[in-house]
């Protein structure tokens, strides 16, 4: 009997953590300086938020093989920067590749003006070297790449210098043989060679800027005259900062022009439709199922629902801890995953009937109920739970689709089925058998 | 109950849901979505109701859409009205510049700027792409599914008779959806496939909780005849099955009625699969399984 206490009080701390979580938005602790902050939001799939779902292919024919990488990442962080700056907020830029095929998958959630945001991201990323102005002042900026803000009122005092991405060869991330400090090296054309001595030459002990699409990536200092074609920007970069400006370099020095192959825009009153829907089809569906339990099989129908209840809350929590984005196949997911939760209580019911039928005594035959279902419960949702694997496609193996929607239809319902054989089998079972014993008591 | 009187009448009456179905898919096939042939799909909604069909009415100078759009070089290949005030449009894939087009000549046809609300486009490539990955999907799940089978009853018998009843759900529901594709216009796409990997998965699961029971029953009882087992195990596991389904049917419905309208031929799909699933894991698996047993005394 201690187990049966000490699992009943572990579901009701799980069905309050989750009530917690479902009710607030965000959480956000301050523990003396260490601040922990965990956005709750519900993630919304362009279905349900409207936006705009793009594919883009990239054209490699002019970009070496062993170089085809670096350049399909550099042009996906690219168009991550670009609609950062338009002032899209949760925009996702992935890559993916097929045999010969290289292609970019944006998802612009609350896009309205999708075609703006095509050009946007359509055009091919431009870099360029500028040089001081002679007539600009001498003192330099400070050899900063996050001082954006700064450097914008510098901008109108560079001027381009002729050299652009297409002298540049390649960029990488290296190490500083002496401090093993990370510094990013910059490989120059034959031609690109040239030009670069000669801006150094006249530059040295000023500021040389890298513009990427008209904005300053970074402003490093010349130190000396460079003639090798080989140059590198040091600074004090972290190795994540210096991987991000190599291949923000990258994206100028292999430039790739992707164009549209596949697009799906949804407007925004369709998607708060949709959601509007959802809601009340989800709770009219499970008021029928939490009714129809009650009457069919009366106290224990209502034990079953509140063990429904425990799941719907315990659910929706693992969505917005996951984070879970919501599609509408998703939401369908959820829902059929409700009618199946139900699904091991109504085995088990049915077994609990029939060895009271055969004369065992009530708490007996609820244990043989239980214990004889569990065989059919387990095995009954391994093919679910299979098709849900190969659906979600986890490893995002290439042969296998990877589309959005399929994807929150196999997580949803696989979740679902997982969390029921929790909720169906061991919160309803400890439910039971603490009424049970309470009544043989009084 | 002696349910196993009536086994030729549930074959029949699983023959009448499948025959017309299996007609249909030979003469008029599926029809795909533009997720697997490539092209666009747009949609506009107008606050006030629209008329697509305009022959009758048609005096001089009074264009249907379908005139005005082929005069813009646009090779529409159907246009549907899709709720109040909605027009859907299928045609090759276009771009958003000639989307914009389209646009305003509605607008002018109409005098009403119609809002977009839905342009979806998929390239040629792409298409034939993802066919490929829905099937190599439904061979691995199939697969799988398959091998379980085969491992949880270690006995030809239990597991082809199983693999029949699953092969049956999904006969009827793509039966069912030729039909409605060829009456109604409703179009396989990738959610459809998703849908019927889920019902063989369901389909499963029924059958492998009735089937449990014969085998128990069988392990309990060695001399009792297989047909008084399934008449048995039918009765005991009729109630679980039909409740179940119910609540699952409870909450489809609810989607289908209530719920948005990209995914409710989703949602039918998997109400006919929920359906299906539950019949003929009582009533074609079972069955199924005494005529085999039948078969083989009759041999010996």
């Amino acid at each position: 009997m201690k187990k049966q206490g000490w699992l009943l009080w572990f579901i009701i701390l799980i069905t309050l953590i989750s009530l917690l979580i479902d009710l607030y938005p965000s959480i956000d602790w301050q523990l003396g300086k260490s601040r922990f902050y965990r956005d709750l939001e519900i993630k919304k799939g362009i279905d349900l938020a409207g936006g705009a779902h793009l594919v883009f292919q990239a054209d490699m024919t002019t970009v070496g093989k062993e170089d085809q990488d670096s350049a399909l990442k550099a042009a996906a962080e690219n168009i991550q920067r670009r609609v950062n700056l338009f002032g899209i907020s949760e925009a996702t830029v992935q890559t993916s590749q097929l045999g010969e095929n290289h292609r970019l998958i944006v998802e612009l959630p609350g896009v309205e003006d999708v075609s703006q945001a095509i050009d946007l991201i359509g055009q091919t990323a431009q870099l360029d070297f500028r040089e001081l102005k002679p007539e600009a002042s001498q003192s330099p900026p400070e050899v900063d790449r996050a001082a954006e803000a700064t450097a914008a009122v510098m901008l109108a005092d560079y001027q381009p210098t002729g050299l652009t991405g297409k002298d540049l060869t390649r960029s990488q991330v290296q190490f500083n043989p002496n401090t093993g400090q990370p510094v990013v090296g910059l490989r120059f054309s034959d031609e690109g060679a040239q030009k670069f001595s000669a801006i150094t030459q006249r530059n040295v002990g000023k500021p040389v800027a890298i513009f990427l699409d008209e904005l300053p990536v970074t402003i490093p200092l010349v130190q000396e005259a460079i003639t090798t074609g080989e140059a590198i920007i040091s600074g004090e970069f972290t190795p994540k900062q210096a991987k991000k400006l190599s291949i923000q370099l990258n994206a100028g020095a292999l430039p790739v022009s992707i164009e549209i192959i596949q697009q799906r825009n949804i407007g925004a009153t369709l998607g708060i439709q949709s959601v509007q829907k959802s809601l009340q089809a989800g709770l009219i569906g499970l008021l029928m199922v939490v009714l129809f339990m009650a009457a069919y099989y009366g106290r224990l129908g209502i034990l079953a629902d509140m063990g429904l209840v425990v799941y719907g809350l315990v659910t929706l929590a693992l969505y917005k801890l996951i984070p879970v984005t919501l599609t509408l196949p998703g939401v369908a997911g959820f829902l059929l995953s409700v009618g199946m939760a139900v699904d091991s209580n109504i085995l088990v019911f049915e077994r609990m009937k029939e060895e009271q039928r055969a004369g065992k005594p009530r708490k007996m035959a609820m244990e043989l109920g239980f214990g004889r279902a569990w065989d059919s419960i387990r095995d009954a949702n391994v093919c679910t739970l299979i098709t849900c694997f190969i659906l979600f496609n986890p490893f995002s193996w290439s042969f296998l689709n990877t589309s959005g929607m399929v994807r929150g239809f196999a997580l949803t319902l696989g979740l679902g089925v997982l969390l029921s054989l929790f909720t169906g089998v061991v919160v309803t079972r400890t439910i039971l058998m603490r009424t049970f014993t309470k009544e043989e008591k009084t | 109950m002696n349910w196993m009187k009536y086994k030729w009448l549930f074959f029949i009456i699983s023959a009448l849901v499948l025959i017309p179905g299996i007609v249909s898919l030979i003469i008029y096939g599926l029809r795909p979505a533009i997720d697997f042939t490539g092209g666009t799909l747009l949609e506009f909604q107008f606050k006030q109701e629209v008329e697509i069909q305009t022959h009758q009415e048609g005096g001089q100078g009074y264009k249907d859409i379908r005139e005005i759009l082929k005069e813009k070089d646009f090779e529409v290949s159907s246009i549907q009205s899709s709720g109040k005030g909605a027009i859907l449009f299928r045609m090759k894939p276009i771009t958003k510049e000639q989307a914009a087009i389209i646009k305003v000549a509605l607008a002018e046809k109409f005098e009403e700027i119609p809002e977009e609300i839905r342009f979806e486009t998929v390239g040629p490539t792409l298409g034939k792409e993802l066919l490929v990955k829905t099937l190599a999907a439904i061979a691995l799940a199939a697969g799988f599914i398959l091998a379980y089978v085969g491992w949880r009853f270690k006995n030809a018998k239990f597991g082809i008779c199983a693999i029949l009843a699953m092969l049956h759900d999904s006969l009827i529901l793509l039966g069912s959806f030729s039909l409605m594709g060829h009456f109604l216009g409703v179009e396989i796409d990738t959610l459809f496939v998703t849908a019927v990997l889920t019902i063989l998965s369901l389909s499963v699961h029924d059958t492998v909780v009735v089937y449990d029971r014969i085998r128990e029953s069988q392990r309990l009882l060695p001399d009792v005849p297989l047909e008084q087992l399934a008449d048995k195990t039918i009765t005991e596991t009729l109630p679980r099955n039909v409740n179940n389904s119910l609540t699952i049917i409870f909450m489809l419905v609810a989607l289908l009625l209530l719920g948005g309208v990209t995914i409710k031929w989703f949602v039918a799909a998997l109400l006919i699969g929920t359906i299906t699933g539950t019949y003929s894991s009582t009533f074609t698996a079972v069955p199924l399984l005494v005529v085999w047993e039948q078969l083989k005394s009759k041999k010996r």
